[in-house]
């Protein structure tokens, strides 16, 4: 499938020919709107790469399923939307305690509960970070084109394996159902990322080390090194610990080995931004409304800049922070109720204005509604 | 007994499968029937002849699910009730492997029941040895799935109104291929069951019969744990003997022993013949 030639794609079927030009050779899944299409497309192709496909029994079932079979060697990927996320978290808890790789898509619809199936949001922003209880820090992504789909689902398997951890990619509605030409990458076009193996001997090897960059070496299950996974906070060994001087380790580990990296996460979209007085910050489908507008105020005059959110997870505070230097004023725009501007709020300092355009009525904003907002701050 | 002809100490055979840098003792009660499951497993596994590295346990969270900690195998110590579908990943990406689901009766039967019986019904190569002490352990003596009616735990104060899962039957009837019942007075045959259940291809059950003498013992009235031991021998009927005897006969009567198997395809091999039929070569 790597060969180059271009295919028109929906995005959710985008998103597993990322996944799969990553090395996914296991999906488990379970149907929901408007993410169905990733559990489909993937139980077509993966056979035919060799690889496995299960429909499990729930996404509880689902999530636990792709975390086994990454401890077992695979790369993995589910893919569902909110109500499925919700019942994934404890176990997505459970890979960021045992560092386990794993993607997770949610392509997400309105909420809460049941909330508005077909119809597109951007809602479960926050519950992308703070999904799982406990302290961890948390890596997502947010594609916003279908092309961009596959491509930054190849970022979220690097980025898994790379930190050993969780990485959900926040697709929407819209995305996951829009079709648009997509080149498929050919081979060697992109780094592929993979887990660093183990090389010390098994007699040696310390399940949960703490190297220098704070990610520990994850031979997989079979290959010898017969180590203990637990989700009940742990020592170097992977044991369970109740002990005050071994658990700040673990969870600053869980921290640092991210926050430490956090430029080879961070990831932005700048347009127009050298000179701009107006930013407007958005992620996922809205910067695309964005960048329209942008692009007609800028014909008409007005030095509006775009600060796209490919990386949301951890918030780039130090980019928006130098970006917005120079700005007075900030639209940051999003498809529910104010999720992402409080954080720009955290970072902003208060002489500037920061304005929301937000809707959560199921439907897009427009580069109309947008050029209103623009006009009305101006 | 095949081990009693060996000239090793069953105890060394033990402590060969013990994890080397596990910070012991263990979080079990004195008296506890779950080392005496522990011990059975290791024996079996042992007179298998399976090698560490093949082998993965999996467990969920409960006295029991402590279980593969302690042991010198891969070991997977998931979330509460969800040991198979951990196990369901381990196995169906890496079939070669020897997989081995340890639960107890509320993981599998309550928050786990639903993977329970889509794990037998697929009939995947997961041998569940699900350690049935009808309470729940770990988080101090509340009522389970396999709670008898009327008994008492701490929250089933005035007695237990609700019926019980009888976990075999479940497994069968859910599609599991093989399906045995052992005690842990009866650490022998126990030790027999989990060979024949890891040597089937499909999804295996052993139920094994275990004493909770801390919360059921004492909420019950059912003395120490020899004392619950002693009544698993009394309440014990083999299979073949229990076929001979009514109903009434067999009320409160723990039969022991294989119950039932089917000659049903495995989900891994069904599924390499997909990979087999459309890999593109
Ligand atoms: C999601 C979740 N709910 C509840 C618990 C608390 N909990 C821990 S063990 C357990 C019951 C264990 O009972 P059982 O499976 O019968 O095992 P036993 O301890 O008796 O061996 C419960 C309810 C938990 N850990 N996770
Ligand atoms: S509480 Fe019950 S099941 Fe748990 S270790 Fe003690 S006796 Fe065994």
């Amino acid at each position: 499938m790597s060969n180059g030639t271009r295919k028109l794609l929906q995005g959710n079927a985008s998103c597993v020919h990322g996944a799969l030009y990553a090395g996914m050779r296991f999906f488990a899944g379970y149907p929901i709107t408007p993410s169905t299409e990733i559990a489909e497309v993937s139980s077509r192709e993966l056979p035919r790469v060799g690889g496995k496909f299960i429909q499990m029994e729930d996404e509880i079932g689902s999530i636990a399923a792709i975390i086994g079979a990454s401890i077992a060697g695979s790369k993995v990927m589910t893919g569902t939307s909110g109500p499925g996320y919700s019942l994934m978290v404890e176990n997505i808890g459970y890979a960021y305690m045992s560092e386990t790789p794993v993607v997770v898509v949610n392509v997400q619809r309105g909420g809460p509960s049941t909330g508005l199936p077909t119809k597109v949001s951007q809602s479960d922003t926050q519950q992308a970070r703070w999904g799982p209880h406990g302290d961890y820090t948390a890596i997502a992504i947010a594609p916003s084109t279908v092309e961009d789909t596959l491509t930054e689902t190849i970022r979220a398997f690097n980025l898994a394996e790379r930190f050993r951890t969780p990485v959900t990619v926040l697709l929407d509605e819209v995305i996951g159902h829009s079709r648009a030409m997509v080149k498929i990458p050919e081979e060697g076009e992109y780094e592929i990322i993979n887990r660093v193996k183990a090389t010390s001997s098994p007699e040696e090897f310390e399940a949960f080390e703490m190297t220098p960059n704070l990610i520990s070496p994850m031979p997989a299950y079979g290959e010898g090194y017969r180590y203990n996974v637990s989700g009940l906070t742990h020592d170097t060994h992977g044991f369970p610990t109740n002990r005050a001087d071994e658990i700040p380790i673990k969870l600053n580990k869980l921290r640092d080995k991210i926050m430490n990296y956090v430029d080879e996460i961070t990831k932005l979209r700048v347009e127009f931004m050298d000179d701009a007085d107006i930013a407007i910050i958005s992620y996922g489908s809205v910067s695309r409304t964005a960048l329209q507008a942008a692009s007609i105020a800028r014909q008409a005059g007005f030095k509006v800049g775009c600060i796209q959110l490919c990386t949301i997870w951890p918030f780039p505070e130090k980019e928006i922070k130098a970006l917005c230097e120079n700005c007075s004023k900030i639209i940051v725009g999003e498809l529910n109720m104010g999720q992402i501007v409080e954080e720009v709020r955290k970072v902003i300092s208060d002489d500037k204005e920061i304005h929301t355009l937000q809707r959560y009525d199921s439907e897009i904003l427009t580069p109309m509604q947008m050029l209103e907002k623009l006009e009305e701050v101006l | 007994m095949t081990t009693a002809t060996k000239p090793k100490q069953k105890s060394d055979v033990f402590h060969q499968y013990l994890r080397p840098k596990k910070k012991f003792p263990n979080v079990w009660c004195p008296g506890c029937g779950i080392g005496i499951v522990m011990g059975a497993f290791i024996r079996a596994i042992d007179k298998l002849g399976l090698s560490k590295d093949e082998v993965v346990l999996v467990s969920g969270i409960g006295c029991s699910s402590r279980f593969p900690v302690y042991l010198d195998f891969n070991s997977l110590h998931t979330t509460h009730g969800r040991a198979l579908p951990f196990a369901t990943g381990v196995k169906f990406s890496r079939p070669d492997l020897k997989v081995i689901v340890i639960t107890g009766d509320g993981d599998a039967l309550a928050i786990g029941g639903n993977h329970f019986i889509h794990a037998c019904r697929r009939n995947i190569d997961i041998t569940a040895i699900l350690i049935n002490n009808h309470i729940y352990g770990m988080t101090g003596g509340q009522g389970s799935p396999t709670t008898p009616s009327e008994a008492f735990s701490t929250t089933t104060p005035y007695g237990n109104v609700e019926k019980h899962f009888e976990p075999c039957d479940l497994a069968a009837a859910a599609g599991a291929s093989y399906v045995a019942r052992g005690t842990v007075y009866h650490a022998v045959q126990l030790e027999k069951a989990i060979t024949q259940a890891i040597e089937n291809r499909g999804f295996s059950l052993v139920e094994a019969i275990s004493n909770c003498h801390t919360y059921f013992g004492r909420l019950n009235r059912k003395g120490d744990g020899l004392a619950m031991i002693q009544s698993f021998k009394d309440r014990a009927v083999p299979v073949a003997r229990a076929g001979k005897m009514s109903e009434e006969e067999l009320e409160d009567k723990l039969v022991i022993g294989k119950l039932h198997t089917t000659g049903a395809t495995e989900f891994c091999d069904e599924y390499q013949k997909v990979i087999d039929a459309h890999k593109e070569k």
